[in-house]
């Protein structure tokens, strides 16, 4: 939840509802208020705790590629508000609020750059465009990217922050699903790497499709990675669930992931794969 | 609906006179007759007014035909496979080849239970990892022996739960779809109850997508989006029209090809007859779909789900 100084100068907790970006925020794991411009220095990663706050899609693509080497090609695509939702508010509205609070289209960024001069294909999701959740643009975003690097036999990189499907988009949202698995197939019939970074969250729909299909998983430390969220789980058989439930760690011990890496090495992990993968053929 | 008080007081009066037949000297067959009719129009007309809210409680109704009674119903033989050859089996989740009508079927559906304890054993229909690695399991052998696959999906969901996860339920769930859209064999799904999220269309992505008419299909339940977004989980009726989760929405927004008709008043008050449609609906598609050739088959496959709910192209926009 953003945090912003209400008329009396304390600072509040809101609803991300006006048109821009709050200047303090919340750590997740300690509470600490953080000013938004000393988060950029600090990899955006808690001053006070380590926690990591999540990046925006643009700036995870900076922290990847080499340096004016991204073009993007996105598409521009938007939701067409498929079942024409409305519960307190319209969808429509969610949607202009989202883009206008994040300057994107919808809750994913795709693009081709270079890794340390190997060639990828990059899809990065944002978690502020309604929680990074699984509609029609992403979707489709995901599959004509798949569909470009399984056509140029250029890795495809998928960064996952995803709250699972896009309600508001209803049995729309739950297809997409089946679309971005049956774009996967082709990169295995092209015999294309499948790389799969997860960060915080990584969840629900997402996590239960083509995401989960990589040929390598890597996990973002401070992750979240689970299909079901804990209170759901919790509300539906009264279990107990265990301290370090659904982190990048439960997610190694269980072999759901390949590798755990910091924030700063992630760039230097992604290369080392590549490299092993593609036999440094583009290096 | 189904607790509407004219219709039940007609019910009680039908019992009554029946009753009065049989203990006492009276011929009431006309007057039994008379009212029969009156409550079957009573029955039609409450049916034709049914919302969607309506629909989703006719969809979870105890008494549906689903799971191994309607498979043994639809088919003339059917050999159960358990276990996912990994260390369990999920009753919850199960399958196999059968017969039905002559032909080589591979079954593959959610079973929920008839007794409280089957249900708790089953956890009413939520599959586990476990279910869904039998069917990956399940789906090469169909693959092996060229036999179609028919998934009859009746879910709320994939089931939530602290070993789901261990086990990566995710994981399983994407497999099966990925599975799925591979296979070498014609598929139909059958959305025969509540076709619950991911636990759903793990089972879903067929070449042929079937709707019985009180069947639902939808990313959340209508109490979860209600819950959600809200805030407020009373809202559930509101929710399940929102979320267009019936069989004619389904069939509009085209993701499924066809609705099986239900008897009036539902699947319930008419099993045998429930069955029979069934039966005949998947012998219609399962020739049809056996007239293609796989390469063809497949093309089309891909293409319907490339295609599924495609987002607003900037080119679109004028
Ligand atoms: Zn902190």
């Amino acid at each position: 939840m953003p945090i912003r100084r209400d008329n009396r100068g304390r600072y509040v907790e809101v609803e991300p509802r006006r048109a821009e970006e709050t200047a303090w925020l919340r750590c997740r794991e300690c509470g600490e208020l953080v000013f938004r411009r000393k988060l950029k220095e600090t990899n955006h990663i808690c001053p006070r705790c380590g926690a990591y706050f999540f990046l925006t899609a643009q700036e995870r693509i900076a922290s990847i590629v080499d340096q004016d080497s991204y073009t993007t090609l996105t598409a521009d695509y938007t939701s067409t508000d498929p079942l024409e939702f409305v519960d307190r508010r319209p969808y429509q509205e969610r949607l202009d609020e989202a883009q206008a609070i994040t300057g994107l289209n919808d809750a994913i960024l795709v693009g081709r750059g270079t890794l340390d001069g190997s060639p990828l294909l990059l899809a990065v999701m944002d978690f502020r465009f309604i929680g990074g959740s699984m509609g029609q643009v992403v979707g489709d975003e995901i599959a004509t990217a798949v569909e470009r690097s399984a056509e140029e036999h250029i890795p495809f990189v998928l960064v996952v922050a995803s709250g699972g499907a896009r309600v508001q988009e209803g049995i729309v949202s739950l297809m997409q699903m089946a679309k971005t698995v049956a774009t996967r197939n082709l990169l295995a019939e092209a015999g294309v790497p499948f790389i799969v970074v997860f960060t915080y969250p990584s969840s629900g729909g997402m996590l239960a499709s083509v995401a989960s299909l990589a040929d390598v998983t890597i996990a973002e430390q401070g992750a979240m990675i689970g299909f079901a969220g804990p209170r759901v789980i919790e509300k539906t058989t009264g279990e107990r669930l265990p301290a370090g439930f659904q982190t990048a760690t439960f997610a190694l011990e269980h072999g759901v992931v390949d590798q755990v890496v910091t924030r700063e090495s992630l760039r230097a992990e992604l290369a080392k794969a590549l490299h092993v993968l593609t036999g440094g053929a583009h290096g | 609906m189904v607790d509407d008080s004219s219709i039940r007081a007609l019910e009680d009066k039908v019992a009554e006179l029946r009753q009065m037949m049989e203990t006492g000297d009276v011929d009431l067959r006309e007057e039994i007759t008379l009212l029969e009719k009156k409550l079957f129009s009573l029955r039609r007309e409450q049916y034709a007014r049914m919302s969607d809210w309506d629909r989703v409680k006719l969809a979870r109704h105890p008494e549906r035909p689903r799971g191994l009674p309607l498979v043994e119903a639809l088919a003339e033989a059917f050999y159960e496979l358990r276990g996912d050859r990994m260390g369990g089996d999920d009753p919850a989740l199960r399958g196999g080849p059968a017969l039905v009508q002559g032909e080589r079927i591979m079954f593959l559906f959610h079973h929920r239970g008839s007794t409280p304890e089957e249900q708790r054993a089953c956890r009413f229909g939520m599959a586990t990892p476990q279910g869904y690695r039998k069917c990956l399991r399940l789906m090469d052998i169909a693959e092996r022996l060229h036999l179609p696959v028919v998934t009859l999906v009746d879910t709320p969901g994939a089931y939530p739960g602290l070993q789901s996860e261990e086990q990566n339920i995710a994981g399983a769930i994407a497999q099966c779809i990925s599975r799925m859209l591979a296979l070498n064999v014609p598929t139909v799904a059958v959305i025969l109850g509540e076709g619950g999220s991911g636990g759903a269309i793990a089972l879903g992505a067929a070449d042929r997508v079937l709707m019985m008419e009180n069947a639902t299909y939808s990313v959340i339940s209508p109490e979860g989006a209600a819950a959600i977004l809200w805030k407020d989980s009373s809202s559930a009726a509101q929710a399940a029209q929102a979320l267009r989760l019936t069989a004619p929405h389904l069939v509009e927004l085209g993701f499924a090809d066809q609705i099986i008709p239900e008897p009036v008043g539902g699947a319930h008050t008419d099993p045998d007859k429930t069955a029979d449609e069934l039966r005949s609906a998947l012998g219609e598609h399962l020739r049809a779909l056996s007239s293609s050739s796989l390469d063809e088959l497949k093309a089309l496959r891909y293409k319907r789900y490339r295609n599924a709910g495609s987002a607003r192209k900037p080119a679109d926009q004028t």
